[in-house]
C-alpha cells in the first residue's frame, strides 16, 4: 500500500465536520463557553478593579434583577430587543443579510412620531394607536422592501445595501428632530403629548410596560409557527439553503425574497412603534440604540429559533445591563458592558465550530 | 473658498482612505469585515495610549519617536483585532456578518473605555484628551508648500500620513493588478476551492490580507486623531467614519487608486453643507446623507450593469472549508 518515494508527512491534526451532535451535547458546548467567557471578564473585571471576583458577579446580578423596576426595565429591553431579533430572522433563514434592522425601526419609530405629532389631538386615543400601528408597519416595510426589490430583481448586494439605507434613516430622523425640535432650536423632540399621553400606549395591570411585552410574546409565538409550520416559512429555508433547487420545485425567488422583506420591515415597524409609543415617547437618532445590530447576533445565536430567542436577547441584556452597573459601582467608564459583550459574543461564536466541526489528530504510525 | 474646501475635504477623506483600502485589502479575500468600524476605533485609541504615556514620561519629545511609538501602537492595536477576526472567521469558520458586527461593538466599546479611562487619569475639564505635542509633530508639512500658491496649499500642504494614505492605496493597486501574489489573492477571494486546487493557501492568503488589511484601516483611526483632529481624543467622535470607508469600497468598485479620488470626493460630500449659503441645522443633516445615497446608486449601478470587472469578489461573505461541496 504504502510507497515509500511519496511520503507526505501527514499534520498533527484535520478538521472534519460533525454530522448530527446531540441537541444537549451542543448546548453543553455553548453553555460552557458562556461559562468561560464570564470568568474572562471577571477576571477583566479584577484586573481594572481590585475586587473580589464574586462581589462582580453579584454586582452583575443586582445590576440586572435587583429591584423590581430593574426587572421591568429587564423585561421591556428583552422584549424590544427580542421583537428586532424576530423581524431580522425570517430574512436571514433566506440567508438575506439584512442588516438594516436599524434603519427599519427608526422609519417605524419616525412614522409613530410623525402620527403622535399630528393626529395626537384629533383622534380618540384606541383609535390613534391603530393608526400609529399601521402606519408605523407600513412605513417600515416599504422602507425594507427597497433593497429587496433590487435583490430580487438585479441581484443587488443586499448586506451592504441595508447598510447604507440605516444611515439614510438616521439622517432622516435627525433632520426630523431638528426641525420639529420642541422647544425650538434645543435639537430635541422632548416627551410627545405629555399633558394628554395621546398615541401611548396605556398602563396594563399598572404596568407600563406590560402591553409591550405582551405584544412581543405573541410576536414570538406568530414568527415560531410562521417560519415552522407554515408553507411561507417552508419556502424561505428553501430559498436559503439552495435558490437552485427553489427554482427547481417551483418556488417564485424573487416573491419570497419580497414577502420575506416585507414581513422583516414590518416587524422592525412595531419594534419602532413599541419604542416611540409605548417607552420613550420621544425620538432621537439613538432610538434603536444599536438593536438592529445587536438583533443579528441574538438571531444568529439562538440558531434562528424563535423560541431560543427569547433566551439569548435576555442573556444580551442582563449583561448589558449588569456590566452597566459594574462600571456605575466600581466607577468605570460606561463602555465597559460593550468590551463585556463583545467578549461573550466573541467566545459564543468561536464555540459553535466546536458543535460543527471536529479535530482528528493523526492517527499512530504503523496503522 | 474652494482651495479651503479641497484642503478640508482631503482632510475628511484621508481616514476614509485608509479605511476602505484596507478593508479592500481585506475584501479581496472574501472576507467581509464589517468590523472595520470598531477596527479604527482601535487603531486611533492605541496611538494615543502610546503617545500619551510618551508624553507623560518625556519632557522632550524627539520627533522620531512621538511619531514611531503611536504609529507602532496603533499598527500593533488593529493587527491584534484584524488577528480576532480571521481566528475566528477563517480558523473557527464563525459567520461574517456576526463577527464583524461583534468586532465593532467590542472595538467602539474598548476605544471609549479607555479613551475614557485616560481622560479620568488626566483630570481635565472637558472629555477630550489633548496630545497637541505629538500633533505637532504628525501635522509637520512641506515647509515650502505655502510659498507655491494655491498649487501648493491644494497638493503640499498636507501632513505626510496623507501622502502615506495614497502610496498605500497605490501600491496596492499595483499589487493586485501586477504581482502574482496580488492575483491568487484575488483568486481567493473569487473562487477560493479553484486557488486551492491550483495550490495556493488560502488561509494563509486570507489571514495575511485581513490582518495587513486592518492595519492600514487602523491607520485611519490615528490619522483622525492626530491630524484631523489635531491630537484631541474625545469619545464617539470618530462617529460613522468607519461604515462611511466601508461605503467607499463600494463606491470605489473594489479598487484601491479609485478610493483616493472617492475618498476626497466623499470627504467633500461630507463638509458640504458647511460651505452652502443659509442651510438651516435641518438641511445640513439632509446634506449628510448624501455619501451613503451616492454609494447605494453606485451599488445599484453596477448590479444592473453586471460588467464582470465591477462586482464584488464572487465569495465576499464566504467561509471557506475544503471538505465543503
Amino acid at each position: 500500500m504504502s510507497n515509500a518515494n511519496t511520503k507526505v508527512k501527514e499534520p498533527l491534526f484535520h478538521v472534519v465536520k460533525r454530522i448530527g451532535m446531540p441537541t444537549w451535547q451542543s448546548w453543553l458546548i455553548r453553555i460552557v463557553s458562556v461559562v468561560f467567557a464570564l470568568i474572562i471578564c471577571g477576571v477583566i473585571t479584577v484586573l481594572m478593579t481590585g475586587e473580589n471576583p464574586l462581589q462582580v458577579y453579584a454586582t452583575i446580578i443586582k445590576g440586572a434583577v435587583g429591584t423590581e423596576r430593574r426587572i421591568w426595565s429587564l423585561a421591556q429591553n428583552t422584549a424590544i430587543l427580542l421583537c428586532v431579533s424576530l423581524a431580522v430572522t425570517p430574512a436571514f433563514k433566506m440567508k438575506f443579510w439584512n442588516i438594516g434592522a436599524e434603519g427599519q425601526v427608526l422609519i417605524g419609530g419616525l412614522a409613530t412620531t410623525w402620527c403622535m405629532l399630528n393626529f395626537g389631538d384629533k383622534l380618540p386615543n384606541w383609535l390613534l394607536i391603530i393608526v400609529l400601528l399601521v402606519v408605523s408597519i407600513v412605513s417600515a416595510a416599504l422602507w425594507a422592501v427597497i433593497p429587496a426589490f433590487f435583490k430580487a430583481r438585479w441581484n443587488t448586494n443586499e448586506t451592504l445595501f441595508t447598510l447604507m439605507m440605516n444611515y439614510i434613516a438616521i439622517q432622516i430622523v435627525s433632520y426630523y428632530v431638528l426641525i420639529h425640535s420642541n422647544p425650538k432650536g434645543s435639537g430635541f423632540i422632548g416627551v410627545i403629548n405629555p399633558n394628554t399621553e395621546a398615541g401611548w400606549l396605556p398602563k396594563l395591570f399598572g404596568q407600563q410596560y406590560m402591553i409591550n411585552i405582551l405584544i412581543v410574546i405573541f410576536l414570538t409565538v406568530f414568527m415560531y409557527i410562521y417560519l415552522k409550520y407554515n408553507k411561507h416559512g417552508y419556502e424561505l429555508s428553501v430559498v436559503g439553503e439552495s435558490e437552485n433547487t427553489a427554482r427547481y420545485i417551483g418556488i417564485n425567488v424573487k416573491k419570497v425574497i419580497i414577502r420575506t422583506m416585507i414581513l422583516s420591515g414590518a416587524i422592525c415597524g412595531i419594534a419602532g412603534f413599541l419604542l416611540v409609543s409605548g417607552t420613550d415617547h420621544t425620538i432621537t437618532r439613538d432610538t434603536a440604540g444599536g438593536r438592529g445590530f445587536t438583533a443579528i447576533m441574538v438571531s444568529w445565536l439562538a440558531k434562528f429559533n424563535p423560541i431560543y430567542m427569547i433566551l439569548t436577547s435576555l442573556l444580551i441584556v442582563f449583561l448589558q445591563r449588569g456590566a452597566g452597573e459594574i462600571s456605575t459601582v466600581f466607577n468605570l467608564n460606561q463602555s465597559f458592558s460593550e468590551i463585556i459583550t463583545g467578549i461573550i459574543i466573541f467566545f459564543i461564536i468561536g464555540s459553535e465550530f466546536f458543535v460543527n466541526y471536529s479535530i482528528k489528530f493523526r492517527e499512530k504510525e504503523g496503522k | 473658498m474652494l482651495i479651503a474646501f479641497l484642503q478640508r475635504a482631503v482632510l475628511q477623506g484621508i481616514p476614509l482612505l485608509f479605511g476602505s483600502t484596507g478593508e479592500i485589502l481585506t475584501e479581496k479575500s472574501g472576507n467581509l469585515n464589517l468590523g472595520t468600524a470598531g477596527v479604527m476605533y482601535v487603531g486611533g485609541i492605541s496611538g494615543v495610549i502610546g503617545s500619551f504615556l510618551y508624553e507623560q514620561s518625556h519632557t522632550d519629545l524627539n520627533a522620531f519617536w512621538a511619531i514611531f511609538i503611536p504609529i507602532l501602537c496603533c499598527l500593533f492595536g488593529s493587527l491584534v483585532m484584524g488577528l480576532i477576526y480571521s481566528f475566528l472567521t477563517v480558523t473557527l469558520r464563525a459567520n461574517q456578518n456576526v463577527t464583524g458586527l461583534a468586532l465593532t461593538t467590542f472595538g467602539v466599546g474598548f476605544g471609549n473605555f479607555f479613551g475614557g479611562s485616560l481622560i479620568k487619569l488626566t483630570k481635565s475639564d472637558v472629555p477630550s484628551i489633548t496630545l497637541s505635542r505629538t500633533s505637532l509633530f504628525f501635522n509637520k508639512s512641506l515647509p515650502f508648500a505655502s510659498n507655491l500658491g494655491w498649487f501648493g496649499k491644494v497638493f503640499l500642504s498636507y501632513s505626510f500620513l496623507t501622502y502615506v494614505a495614497i502610496a498605500i492605496a497605490l501600491i496596492m493597486t499595483f499589487y493586485l493588478n501586477k504581482t502574482r501574489s496580488g492575483l491568487n489573492l484575488k483568486a481567493v477571494g473569487e473562487n477560493s476551492a479553484t486557488a486551492d486546487a491550483a495550490g495556493i493557501n488560502v488561509y494563509r492568503y486570507k489571514y495575511f490580507s485581513t490582518c495587513i488589511g486592518s492595519m492600514v484601516a487602523g491607520l485611519g483611526g490615528l490619522y483622525y486623531v492626530m491630524d484631523y483632529a489635531s491630537g484631541i481624543w474625545s469619545n464617539d467622535a470618530f462617529g460613522d467614519r468607519g461604515w462611511l470607508a466601508i461605503a467607499l469600497v463600494i463606491f470605489a468598485i473594489w479598487r484601491p487608486n479609485m478610493s483616493i479620488i472617492g475618498s476626497i470626493l466623499f470627504g467633500g460630500l461630507f463638509i458640504v453643507h458647511n460651505y452652502i449659503p443659509n442651510l438651516s441645522m435641518g438641511d445640513q443633516e439632509l446634506f449628510q446623507m448624501l455619501p451613503y445615497v451616492v454609494t447605494i446608486i453606485v451599488l445599484i449601478v453596477i448590479s444592473m450593469r453586471k460588467r464582470r470587472e465591477n462586482q464584488p469578489p464572487a465569495c465576499l461573505g464566504l467561509n471557506y472549508f475544503r471538505e465543503d461541496r
